[in-house]
């Protein structure tokens, strides 16, 4: 393959990237264009390789960093668990510098990281199946943190959801009205000041009260307070 | 590992290798390098050909069995060749190990060939114990500096898979070992024979592939 895209220039600008951590291209018609972009970028890497075999440590650093996300998002599809992707990674950039000189440049070059890649990942994962699982130690598997979501997970939610939605309800006109468009509903402050019919400024002190009324309500955990707080005339602010 | 402390645990591998990055000869092609260690066993083999009783030799060529038994080891040993260093290369087919497969199959079937013809032919020479024995040492002797010679050379690629490629390399010495037995093999094959023979050839297999492999994977 002769480098025919000298190195460093032309090359694609970081931007979307598939599972395999290549550039997607987002116009529909570009399927064509896709497969010669990712052939360039092959050939870039390529030519990098070549000048890096050659001793050019800047080709080369350039193409280690092209590689990262390409190596990640293959160890990923080969299956390693997401905190071990670092470390195949690693042990494949170690893999890429012992085996540079076995790099055939007339040969396209993903192929050969590929394949480096994969049989580090596969190394990774059977390093950690012989790995001693801690679950066969019976106080070990007792003290084991489920990282799943708690049984009584939902329901707290559903209790905080309404205690806040309580709370909010609670508020005086203005200040619910703030906080409902501008942190609920994420509206910006011209959208919320016409249809509110109230200014920016009314709107932004609005809001602050809210939010300090809210953490005053909320932030204590007294059950007294906030039945207190849920009283009607008892709004410890007022509307501007 | 959070996102800055891993991209500077990358950076800093990344400055390591680029700064200490020296300029490397790039590797012949794999079926170059296999034929070079193919023209180092041929020379091994051209050196104790002094040695050699030629006149019996040509007349055990004459026998159809052993011929194809010979052949049979020649092309076993280049294949095996080709598939170690195919293998050590990264980015190569791993079908590549398949490869001595079909002549070591045509190896086996004319050896065992050899067998059955001592069977069936009366007055054939079959082989005392201490001919064997010395068979052996040879298979050995010879296996032992051609499996060094062939894993030295597969140390300078970079084998993804240490154990097959020191295998491959053990079949390949072993096969080129049997070949260059021919010559100073001066009885015809037994059954008895035909086993220490594959005897060997596993056993020098099973310690390249323990051996070798460890050598591979150090590299």
């Amino acid at each position: 393959m002769a480098c025919a895209v000298p190195a460093g220039h032309d090359r694609p600008t970081p931007q979307a990237r598939d599972p395999f951590g290549w550039a997607t291209v987002a116009r529909p018609a570009a399927a064509a264009s896709g497969r010669t972009e990712r052939m360039s970028r092959d050939q870039a890497l390529a030519c990098d390789m070549a000048a890096a075999q050659a001793g050019d440590a800047e080709a080369y650093r350039r193409l280690l960093r092209d590689c990262l996300p390409v190596i990640a998002g293959l160890a990923r599809a080969q299956g390693v668990r997401a905190e071990a992707v670092d470390d195949v990674v690693q042990d494949v950039l170690l893999t890429i510098h012992r085996a540079r000189a076995t790099y055939d440049p007339a040969r396209p070059f993903l192929p050969w990281l590929r394949a480096i890649t994969q049989r580090r990942a596969i190394d990774g994962m059977r390093r950690a199946s012989r790995r001693p699982r801690e679950v066969h130690d019976p106080i070990a598997y007792e003290a084991e943190v489920d990282r799943g979501p708690a049984p009584g997970h939902r329901l707290e939610a559903r209790d905080r959801e309404r205690v806040l939605a309580r709370a909010v309800a609670a508020l005086p006109e203005g200040q619910r009205q703030a906080v409902e468009h501008l942190a609920l509903q994420e509206r910006s402050l011209e959208e919320t000041a016409a249809l509110t019919g109230r200014t920016k400024g009314a709107l932004k002190v609005n809001l602050h009260r809210a939010l300090k009324a809210l953490r005053r309500t909320l932030g204590s955990g007294s059950a007294d307070r906030d039945e207190a707080a849920f009283r009607p005339g008892e709004r410890g602010t007022h509307d501007v | 590992m959070s996102d800055t402390a891993r991209t500077s645990s990358h950076d800093r591998l990344m400055d390591s290798l680029a700064g200490g990055l020296r300029p490397v000869r790039r590797l012949p092609g794999p079926a170059f390098r296999a034929l070079a260690w193919c023209a180092a066993a041929v020379g091994l083999g051209l050196a104790l050909m002094p040695f050699a009783d030629l006149e019996a030799l040509r007349i055990r060529m004459a026998v159809a069995d052993l011929r194809y038994a010979a052949l049979g080891a020649v092309l076993t040993a280049v294949a095996a060749a080709v598939a170690a260093f195919q293998t050590s290369v990264p980015g190569r087919a791993s079908a590549w190990a398949l490869l001595p497969l079909a002549p070591a199959a045509f190896w086996i079937g004319a050896s065992g060939a050899g067998c059955l013809r001592d069977w069936a032919v009366p007055g054939a020479d079959p082989a005392d114990m201490h001919q064997t024995g010395g068979c052996v040492a040879f298979l050995l002797a010879v296996s032992l500096p051609l499996s060094l010679v062939l894993v030295w050379m597969l140390r300078r690629a970079c084998p993804l898979r240490p154990n097959l490629t020191a295998a491959l390399a053990g079949l390949s010495a072993a096969a080129a070992a049997a070949a260059l037995l021919v010559p100073f093999h001066p009885h015809d094959a037994t059954a008895t024979d035909l086993a220490l023979h594959a005897l060997v050839v596993g056993l020098v297999i099973g310690a390249n592939g323990l051996a070798g492999g460890r050598l591979l994977r150090r590299g």
